[in-house]
């Protein structure tokens, strides 16, 4: 179920409640409660197959719950990064095109000349200027990433989702990243992203949920990742060194049991 | 030369039959675009071949080839819209069956109730003869329909086609807009089934938006390219088809597919291009 929240300033952006939600008779979601507040930069942090890319299409209203609800600030406006991997890089697509396709509001194929405007703001803005009549296959990793963050942008969002943002992308890519999620949750918008990179990404985010199924815990990062909420999520034992003022999580050598959730989540292979 | 070149367009049957095959052309060219890059190819065979089984129902009901082949063509390709959002089914397979169910159902009625060879002949290949005034009426009415689709609705369409679950996040109703896009395909297959035939219509909608992608990148200018390669291989394969004294849809056909050799020859597939959508 989808409610509308009042537009008050305290009141979260989405609150979901005791959501649930199976496939092929198989559970995927169980009892998740959630808040994302106004102005938070969240990782969601869990197993392949712990729900995370599910939770992430509840939210976007893709997927409708079993049981539960989806709470949503009226008038929301969301926007939706996807995987790179699940994109076809084939398809005959420039970068202005493929940024200006997801601004429906207007239908036609050429831009207004304040949607050039726009455009033109935010390549620049992403370090894209000058890639426009670029096909998005020729670009970079980190280029093609920041294409459909641009995308994204190009609706003016208020909460940016972002699913596996940093899979498969170098250590200096992760750091940019990380640095733009920085800047527009400075600049006043909210962001939810998925990850599965303890190292690389959950420990540098002001804020985690850990999810396997259903949410573990969620709260300030350095409360929320400490031994005992990781090994429920991961099913692994884990231990958190602290170097130089860095939090490294690293397994530990001891038997590891199979976390109760698992790759078989069969809304997975619905990815194009 | 040029006498015995322009001679069949003093009958009147091949100026219909011209208008008609570069109508068809384009927009089987321009439709075949969206079929192309979603890599949907065996959905054209599908649709063309139940199609026939409506062009045969409406023979032998006596009524109207466009309204019955026409409620025959949308009905399927509604229903394969449906089954191809039904994962669990293999599309392709769920598609054989229906279609070639269809196919079949065609040829029975044709066998059993058919009046001669030749219209079952032009149902298959294509034929220039019998086109009629409101064929051609028929088939720009179609284009200008498909045309005013495509600039209208220009960014869902391709949103969707690119992108289905993103677009879908971003509150677009893409059920909506594929049912669209299998109405288009649909109609427009219904009205370039004459002059093509059931057999050949798939390499009108799959040769000119491959050759289009081999010499652009963009999505806007793969579907003008698309469609004036359709309209070029439908006019000059009309003429070769008279010439030949060969159907008019083989005419067409390998008039497109030698135009395809030609650019893949000059346009060697770079590494960027080698996995065409």
């Amino acid at each position: 179920m989808r409610r509308s929240l009042e537009q008050q300033p305290d009141e979260p952006l989405v609150r979901i409640v005791d959501l649930g939600l199976s496939h092929h008779h198989q559970q995927i979601l169980e009892k998740v409660n959630l808040t994302i507040e106004a102005g938070s930069l969240l990782g969601l942090v869990g197993p392949s197959g712990a729900g995370k890319t599910t939770l992430l299409r509840t939210i976007t209203g893709t997927l409708r719950p079993d049981t539960g609800s989806v709470e949503m600030r009226a008038g929301l406006s969301i926007g939706y990064v996807p995987q790179l991997e699940t994109v076809n890089w084939n398809f005959p697509t420039t970068v202005s095109e493929c940024v200006l396709m997801a601004r429906t509001s207007r239908r036609f194929a050429w831009p207004t000349s304040s949607e050039r405007a726009l455009l033109s703001g935010i390549l620049a803005r992403l370090g894209l200027d000058g890639l426009a009549n670029r096909h998005i296959r020729e670009l970079s990793g980190g280029q093609q990433q920041r294409v459909f963050i641009a995308r994204a942008l190009l609706r003016s969002p208020d909460l940016l989702l972002l699913d596996e943002p940093t899979s498969g992308v170098d250590v200096a890519m992760r750091h940019e990243l990380l640095h733009l999620l920085e800047e527009l949750r400075a600049s006043g918008m909210s962001i939810v992203l998925t990850t599965h990179d303890l190292n690389g990404v959950a420990t540098h985010l002001p804020a985690v949920a850990c999810i396997n199924r259903s949410i573990i815990a969620q709260g300030p990062t350095e409360e929320v990742l400490t031994p005992e909420t990781l090994e429920l999520t991961y099913g692994a034992s884990m231990q958190i060194l602290e170097h130089a003022g860095l939090r490294l999580i690293v397994e530990s050598p001891r038997h590891t049991h199979p976390p109760f959730g698992n790759d078989a989540n069969p809304l997975l292979g619905q990815k194009r | 030369m040029i006498d015995e070149l322009l001679q069949p367009v003093g009958y009147e049957f091949f100026r219909n039959g011209l208008i008609v095959a570069t109508l068809a052309g384009a927009l089987c060219g321009g439709v075949g675009v969206y079929i192309v890059v979603r890599g949907m190819s065996y959905l054209t065979h599908g649709l063309s071949h139940a199609i026939f089984g409506g062009f045969a129902a409406s023979a032998l009901l006596g009524v109207s080839f466009l309204l019955g082949a026409g409620v025959w063509g949308i009905a399927s390709a509604l229903a394969i819209n449906s089954v191809t959002r039904r994962r669990p089914i293999g599309a392709d397979a769920a598609i054989g069956v229906v279609t070639t169910a269809s196919f079949a159902l065609g040829l029975i009625l044709f066998a059993l109730f058919g009046r001669s060879g030749r219209s079952f002949d032009a149902a298959l290949f294509g034929s220039v003869l019998g086109v009629s005034t409101g064929s051609v009426v028929a088939i720009l009415a179609v284009s200008l329909l498909v045309l005013g689709v495509v600039i209208f609705f220009y960014r869902p369409l391709l949103f969707t086609t690119f992108d289905p679950e993103v677009a879908a996040a971003s509150g677009l109703r893409t059920s909506r807009v594929e049912a669209l896009l299998m109405v288009v395909f649909a109609v427009s297959i219904l009205v370039s089934m004459q002059v093509l035939g059931v057999t050949l219509i798939a390499a009108a909608l799959v040769i000119p938006p491959t050759t289009a992608r081999l010499l652009t990148h963009s999505f806007s200018k793969m579907l003008i390219i698309s469609s004036a390669i359709g309209a070029g291989c439908g006019f000059v394969g009309m003429n070769l088809s008279y010439h030949l004294d060969v159907q008019s849809g083989p005419g067409i056909v390998i008039v497109a597919a030698l135009a395809f050799v030609v650019v893949y020859a000059i346009k060697r597939p770079s590494g960027m291009q080698r996995a065409i959508a």
